[in-house]
């Protein structure tokens, strides 16, 4: 099998061919959505970071915008800068010129403000996007696809139906050389001793152990039983009762393959086959590092029916509820009923979800995007706003 | 006819209702192969859990066969399962407080 892509200049593979216009600084944005509505073809990147923090999250802001732009699905990337953020826009710039993919900046404090920034970064955007359309689609094998799985706005029948049946498509995709990546840390407590067995390597092990752990201190550094935040106070209505069972639910998405290695937040796994990005499992936050990870699709499971896309990823919304089916078909993709056998059924959902991911990584557009819902990610930060 | 509930794994002490159940009910279950009958005590939600055995305070909760938490008071069989006697083992920054 195989899908129609975008070859990009260094190499990738891409499902969609836009021309990324991200904001370095949260102060930036407002230019950054403009240039991204004025200019067709263009998608924005838009954020709360890039200023007032200490070094780690610099360091990882930093490293999680050049991965963004590093993302196949973007032929060329125009950043826009205030001028005085604690990020370094050169550094940005550099790191993405770095995968050969054209890079222009604009910057609002030296060009004259925010509509001289508009009028300048647009028509730089404007021959980026111009360049970018003589690209045309061609056809590639499903080994090029890097496919992110996500659960969100999770109830019982994300663990029962569709988090297998992302699993099941993750299985064929690296059967077929491709390669996966799943994460949502949290989501790994009650529930690592399962992913611990299929780790490639005892260090992988190893990280897989330290990463949760990590994450656990950071919930319980203050003080409270985290129950509530997670699981959310939408996924106990659902019939969760603690983050356990979230966790034996969640990791089903990411299938039964070893996993070859872990990465932190912002990073771009190497190599092919299923990989874990340490992330939290809030949306936004979690999107984003699919993003940076290179992902050109993304499987998300939903129960309660979370509409979240991403501006430059094709979204494919997949539910087992079949009251969220039939009340937000304005959000969700695909339904897996829930049938008496479920071993065989979950099989024949994951073939169909892997369809689905065929026709949408060569053009199909998902309701997310139809729609364009998903313009206000976040990049995951540790520290605190200074 | 559809199931109404569904046992996980054989190691299941809590089946999950895949449909709005109530009190009287009488579920038959299928676990590790065998039927099993449950007379449910309480309505249960779809998507929440009810109990298939007595499971003792103090105890593990079991579903997909692994804990997913402890039984703070004394579960009947046919009891619904959640947050109300059941409590997570994960990040309960609440109980390291208690131990400064």
């Amino acid at each position: 099998m195989s899908f129609l892509g975008y070859h990009c200049q260094n190499g990738s593979v891409g499902t969609r061919n836009y021309i990324g216009i991200i904001s370095t600084v949260t102060c930036a944005n407002d230019v950054t959505w403009w240039i991204s509505q004025q200019v067709k073809g263009c998608a924005p990147f838009l954020h709360d970071q890039g200023c007032g923090q200490t070094q780690p999250d610099i360091d990882q802001v930093t490293r999680t915008l050049i991965s963004l732009g590093w993302n196949p699905n973007l032929a060329g990337v125009l950043l826009v800068s205030l001028g005085c953020e604690s990020v370094l826009v050169d550094k940005i710039a550099d790191g993405i010129a770095e995968s050969g993919k054209p890079v222009e900046k604009i910057v609002i404090q030296k060009v004259g403000g925010a509509i001289a920034a508009l009028s300048q970064g647009s028509r730089l955007a404007q021959s980026m996007v111009a360049d970018a359309s003589k690209i045309k689609r061609e056809e590639f094998p499903d080994s090029e696809l890097v496919l992110g799985v996500k659960c969100g706005a999770s109830d019982t029948t994300s663990g029962l139906t569709s988090n297998p049946a992302a699993g099941a498509a993750c299985d064929l995709l690296i059967d077929k050389g491709g390669t996966c990546i799943f994460g949502e840390t949290t989501e790994f407590m009650g529930a690592e001793h399962i992913l611990t067995r299929r780790a490639a390597t005892p260090q992988v092990a190893n990280k897989i152990i330290d990463i949760v752990t990590r994450m656990e201190k950071r919930a319980t550094a203050m003080g409270f039983d985290m129950r509530g935040g997670q699981p959310t106070t939408g996924n106990i209505a659902g019939g969760l009762t603690t983050i356990e069972e979230k966790s034996l639910g969640a990791i089903a998405k990411g299938g039964t393959k070893p996993i070859q290695d872990v990465y932190e937040y912002g990073e771009r796994p190497q190599g092919k086959g299923l990989f874990i990005v340490d992330t939290p499992g809030r949306e936004p936050e979690f999107l984003t590092a699919l993003g940076a990870a290179g992902a050109q699709v993304i499987i998300f499971s939903t129960g309660l029916g979370a509409p979240q896309g991403f501006p430059f990823i094709p979204v494919i919304k997949v539910t087992g509820n079949p009251i969220t089916y039939e009340r937000l078909p304005v959000h969700l993709d695909v339904f897996i009923e829930l049938a008496d056998k479920a071993g065989s059924s979950i099989a024949r959902a994951g073939e169909a979800l892997y369809q689905e991911v065929l026709a949408v990584a060569s053009g199909k557009q998902t309701k997310a995007e139809i729609i364009n819902y998903g313009n206000f990610p976040h990049i995951f930060t540790v520290g605190p706003v200074i | 006819m559809k199931q109404k509930a569904v046992v996980l794994n054989p190691k299941d002490n809590v089946a999950t209702a895949l449909a709005d159940l109530k009190a009287g009910d009488i579920l038959e279950l299928e676990v590790g192969g065998e039927t099993q009958e449950v007379k449910l005590t309480t309505d249960v939600p779809s998507g929440h859990k009810f109990s298939l055995s007595k499971i003792e305070s103090n105890s593990p909760v079991i579903k997909y066969g692994e804990v997913i938490g402890i039984a703070t008071t004394t579960i009947e069989p046919g009891d619904y399962v959640h947050i109300h006697n059941v409590v997570s083992t994960r990040g309960r920054g609440d109980l390291e407080r208690g131990k400064e």
